[in-house]
Formats: C-alpha cells, structure tokens, sequence
C-alpha cells in the first residue's frame, strides 16, 4: 500500500509548485482589488498539504483552516473553480458564499476551510466515525495550527478520538506563530506531547522537507487505515508571509521569515538536481503551474456574479427533498 | 392507539429510524449503557449495537462538531446535549458549521443531523439546568427547531427531524418526558413548520408551543367558564414557524396573546408579535400581549420558581388584556 501510493519527488513539486504560483497570483489579484475580503497565504508551507495529502486517497477526508489554500489544491480541488470561488463569481465550487476561507470540494472530500481556529478538529473527529461505522476503508485528516492547539476543542476531539480509536490524522502545522504573537508566548505544551497524553502516537518532521513529510504521512495513514486509531503529525514550517495578505507585520523581523535555505521548493529542486534529474524536467513543474494558474485566472475573471435569489434559496435543502 | 409517555414516544421515534436506516447513529453524554438522562434513549444501546449508540465523554463542542463532520460524511447522526443549557458549549459547531455548511458551500453539502435539547424548569434545577434558550437557535439561518407538546407529536416531531437533510434541533421539554398521551396507530408524522389547532375559538388566541401548551388550554379552560372562547394554536415547529396558521387564527379572533415558558424579552413571541403586528395588522382589535418568563435567570428555591413560570392564570390575564 506504501509503496503503491507513493508520490514521485517531481509529483510533490508539481502540487507545491502549483500552490504557490496559485498563491502568488491570489495575492497579486488580492492587490489589485480582484479578490475581496481578506487572504491567509502558506507560502513556505507547501511542504505540508503536498506531503499529507499525497499520502491520501481521493475518498479519504479532510478538513482544513483559514490557511487552507494549499490543502485544498493538495487534495485535488478543481484550479478553475478554486478561483472563480476566491474571486466570487458564481461557479465557483461555493458559488461566491464562501471565498477563501472556505473552499471546499465535496468530489474531493474537501470539507472545507473554515474561518473558525480549530473548528476542523472535530469535523474530522466526525468524518472518521463515519468512516469507521460504514467500514469504508477511508480516513479522515486536518490540518490546524499551532495556534489551534490552544482551544479547547483540541482536548475534546483528540479525548474523542483517542477512546473510539478513530481513523483520524491530525496535523498541526507549526509555522511559529499565531496571527501576531509568537508560539512562546502562546502554547505551554509541546504539541506532540499534547497528543501523547491522549495516548495519540505522535511524529514531528521538519514540514519544510516534503520528502520527509511525505514519507511520514504514509507510515501514519498505514498505520490508521490498519486500525491504528488516530495518529498525530507536528510539521516545523515557516510562514514566509504576513498573517494576512497586507499584515504589515510590525511584530517581526522580515528575516525571521524568510530564510531562502528553508524554502521547501527550493530544496526539493536542489535535492532533485543532486539526484540527477534534469534541470528542463525540473524547471517545467514551474512553467506548468504558471501556464495553469494563468488559465484559471483568465476563466476566474470571466466568470459571472452570483445571484442573490440563488443564495437565498439554499439556506436549506430545496423542500421537495424534504419528507 | 397506545398510551405511552412522551419520553418512550421519542425512544420509539428514534428505534423506527435506526431500524430503517443504518446510517443513522447516536451519541451524547450516558445515552448508551445508562439509556440517557431522562430515560429516552433506553434499549436502543442493545438493539442497534454499539457501533451505532454511544456514550460520549463530557465534550459538548466535540459532540455536535463531530456530528457534522459524521453528517457531512454520509451518517444521519442524532446526538443529545443532556441539558440545552450545556449548548453554550456546542455553539460554534451549531452556528458556525452545521447551520452554514450547505449555504457556504454552495450547496455541496447536505447536513442531515439533529441534536437533541431538553429545556425548561419546574424541576428546580436552577439557573443552570432550567433555560429555554431556544430563541438563540431559531435566529440563525440554516437552523431548523422544533419543541413537540403531545405524545403524537413528540413521535413524529423526531422522525421528521431525523428525515430533514437540514440540521434540525429537537426542543424536548423535561417536564413532558413522563406524561402519558395517546399515540396513535397508524403512526403520526407530521412536517416542520405545521403548527396545530390544540382547541378552536373566536374570542382569542393563544400561540404558544412545548410545555406551555398544557397550560395554554388550562387557560382557555378557565376562560370558558366566563364565555370567553379562546383558540390554542401549538406552534410544534419555530424555524420555520406556521405563520399563516396563526394568521388565519387571527383574522378568526381578532385578539393574539403568545406565551412561552421562555424570557419574554427578545424571546420567540418578539418575532411572532412583530410579525402580526405587521401581516395581521389590519386584523388586530388589541394589543399583541406576550407571556414569559420575567428578565432574570431561572431560580432555584420552589417558591421562587413556581412564581418564575409562566402559568395559565397569567396567560387568563393576558387573555383579559388584548380583550379589555
Ligand atoms: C475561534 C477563532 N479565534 C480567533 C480567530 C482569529 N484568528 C484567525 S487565524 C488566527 C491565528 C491562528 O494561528 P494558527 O492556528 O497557528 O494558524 P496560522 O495562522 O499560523 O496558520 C487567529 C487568532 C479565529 N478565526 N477563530
Ligand atoms: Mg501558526
């Protein structure tokens, strides 16, 4: 199962390339003033969605953040309709009611981000049950924060799924830093340390070597879709941007966040020209992502505004499914 | 016909659905092994197995957030907060998730779950354990809530609730668990947001819902010895709530009167008097007069209890007001 699942190392940086020539773009259009609201970027974080969600089938499930942009393309949600989403139009995959924060892809299992810290821990508590009393063989996986660790919904759902043994893997993404205030100052515990006094068998891997991320994901998915019960993955990473796309980040020395050595494409790359592969197959997974984000964005800004009446009426299910 | 108990109507309620579908599990705070608080989720531990009824450790936010991410990944989960004080707890899963999914993801996502909450006093639980908050709920959209009164109802409230692929609440007053009604065979089923005639008149109206509905007809009751006839209309469901039932009660009676054993400020009778104030205005011959409880939390000490709850000699006096 390991080794048939396994993603190439050209694979992960395909999908972490295309994260970030998608991010890239977003906060482009994000200045421009073609997307609204605000955005949350995991720049330098790509090493975690590809890494986890490479290890997943396209039945498991996943619930995600409000960083939640590459977990969502990891998990193989639709590029076009990601951006007809963030951008508002109407089809995209919410049809404009949820924008970055919350996109979602039922086909996928996508969940959903959510704008809510922590919320996704028991949504995917949930999802395992559904995933253990149907016997479907999938799993369920979310990704939260460090600072997620600190609600007290993190106790209830790792408790939960601790007792029930549950076919969950919780990954904390541990970027250092919660909206403007360092872990430090935030967290007593030490994350896996956390998950072990739920009897939850807990990894750390540096989050900015997908390689490593990956291998661990696959021993960790094997291990609960064996039965295991729940398992829980700490990723080190590095958030390389604001907290938000236009934090002015007063908080903090630019260089803390952005040490080119860490960044995990980079590495990839050099890692991969060390191996031998040839520098056109390497540059290509750039050229590719760029070529497919421009796509998308050309079909985002043709998309059509959502109409009011549309969302009205989906507030509930229509009422003729209703008994 | 049989007479059962309200609370032994929900177990049935409940049992009919699980044996009709497997998708359907239940889980909350000592409602397998112990068979729940108040009794009602008894048997259903041994019959359906306990893959499908389980007993949760105290996590109230986990309980219902677990419920949508089950919902969302192909369960029905039913679960119970023991006292619907305790959904202070849940909120973020109620409002946040289960009440927004369908909308904010575009309808990508269905959310067929219910969560069960016995409010109300008159138990002398105390400030904690008393409340009907059940006003909070039916403000958010994407919530449905429904508070059965009779026995019949209580069965096909549940199975309705259980068949809406919207996340629905189920308001149970406790102090209805042990009263004995009439269910009916065939079996009652009933939709969400039908309210019911619980005794016709052209003098009044009352509305009214859950528990308060005894008191209600008590009320009419004392009513009619003095010739005033007053109709009870029984909300049964408050989101979606029957509003062109008490419209047509209305334009019948010509006087409204709305009680429930909830606060009386910004509580479910605000809506319902703000409404026939509007739609009904040109029908109205009174005041709309609204019966609740008084703005203070709900007391411990008998006396102060029994004086807190609205009972049917207020709800005669309301009556008296809109007809003076
Ligand atoms: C319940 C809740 N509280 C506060 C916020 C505001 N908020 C959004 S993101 C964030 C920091 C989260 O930090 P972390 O979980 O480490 O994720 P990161 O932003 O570092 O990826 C906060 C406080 C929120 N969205 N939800
Ligand atoms: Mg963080």
């Amino acid at each position: 199962m390991t080794a048939a699942n396994s993603s190439s190392p050209l694979d992960l940086l395909r999908t972490m390339t295309l994260i970030r020539e998608a991010e890239l773009r977003l906060a482009q259009l994000f200045a421009d003033g073609e997307v609204p609201g605000f955005i949350h970027l995991s720049v330098g974080q790509e090493g975690v969605a590809a890494g986890v969600c490479a290890a997943l089938s396209s039945t498991d499930t996943l619930a995600s953040n409000h960083r939640g942009h590459g977990h969502a393309l990891a998990k193989g949600l639709d590029l076009e309709r990601f951006f007809l989403e963030i951008m508002g139009k109407a089809e995209g995959m919410c049809q404009g009611r949820g924008g970055s924060m919350h996109v979602a892809d039922a086909a996928v299992g996508m969940l959903g981000a959510n704008g809510i810290v922590g919320a996704g821990l028991p949504i995917a508590v949930g999802s395992a049950l559904a995933h253990q009393v149907r016997k479907s063989g999938a799993i369920a996986t979310v990704f939260f924060g460090d600072g997620a660790l600190a609600e007290g919904v993190m106790h209830e759902s790792f408790n939960l799924a601790s007792i029930w043994r549950l076919p969950v893997l919780f990954v904390c993404e541990n970027n250092g830093w919660s909206e403007f205030s360092p872990t430090s100052k935030q967290l007593a515990a030490d994350p896996c340390a956390l998950a072990l006094s739920h009897r939850i068998a807990a990894r750390s891997v540096d989050g900015n070597d997908v390689l490593a991320v990956h291998e661990m994901a696959l021993v960790l998915v094997d291990e609960i879709r064996e039965g295991g019960g729940p398992r829980f993955l700490e990723c080190r990473t590095t958030r390389v941007r604001g907290h938000f796309e236009g934090d002015p980040q007063k908080y903090r020395e630019a260089a803390d966040a952005a040490r080119s050595e860490d960044d995990p494409i980079g590495r990839l790359e050099r890692r991969l020209t060390a191996d031998g592969v040839p520098a056109p197959d390497i540059e290509a997974a750039t050229r590719e992502a760029k070529r497919r984000v421009d796509a998308a964005v050309r079909r985002a800004r043709s998309g059509t505004a959502p109409a009011f009446d549309a969302a009205l009426r989906d507030v509930y299910a229509p009422s003729e499914a209703a008994p | 016909m049989s007479e059962v108990r309200f609370g032994q109507a929900i177990n049935r309620a409940l049992a009919d659905a699980m044996a009709a579908d497997e998708n359907i599990v239940i889980f909350g705070e000592d409602v397998a092994a112990p068979g729940g608080p108040f009794g009602v989720t008894r048997g259903l531990l041994d019959r359906f197995g306990a893959e499908r009824v389980r007993d949760t450790p105290i996590s109230e936010a986990a309980i219902v957030g677990a419920a949508v991410g089950a919902a969302m990944s192909g369960l029905k989960p039913i679960v119970e907060i023991m006292f619907m004080d305790f959904v202070t707890l849940s909120m973020d899963a109620l409002v946040n998730q289960a009440a927004k999914a369908r909308f904010m993801f575009g309808g990508q996502y269905a959310l067929p779950m219910v969560v069960r909450l016995p409010h109300g006093g008159g138990i002398n639980a105390g400030p904690q354990h008393s409340q009907c908050l059940e006003a909070w709920l039916t403000h958010v959209p994407g919530l449905k809530v429904a508070c059965p009164a009779t026995v019949s109802d209580a069965y096909a409230l549940t199975r309705a609730a259980i068949a809406d692929p919207d996340p629905v609440i189920l308001v149970e007053n406790k102090s209805l668990y042990a009263v004995k009604g009439a269910l009916p065979e065939p079996l009652p089923s009933v939709a969400i947001g039908t309210a019911d005639i619980a005794r016709p008149g052209r003098d009044a109206t009352i509305v009214t819902y859950g528990a308060m509905r005894g008191m209600a007809l008590a009320a009419a009751d004392m009513l009619a010895k003095d010739g005033v006839e007053t109709e009870v209309i029984d909300l049964r469901s408050l989101q979606p709530w029957d509003e062109s039932a008490v419209l047509a009660s209305l334009a019948r009676t010509h006087r409204l009167v709305i009680a429930h054993e909830a606060v009386e400020a910004f509580g479910v009778g605000a809506e319902i008097a703000a409404r026939m104030a509007d739609v009904g205005f040109d029908e109205l011959d009174g005041p709309i007069v609204r019966v609740g409880a008084p703005f203070m939390p709900v007391p411990f000490a008998k006396e102060l209890e029994a004086r807190y709850r609205p009972d049917a000699a207020r709800i005669v006096e309301g009556v008296r007001r809109t007809l003076a």
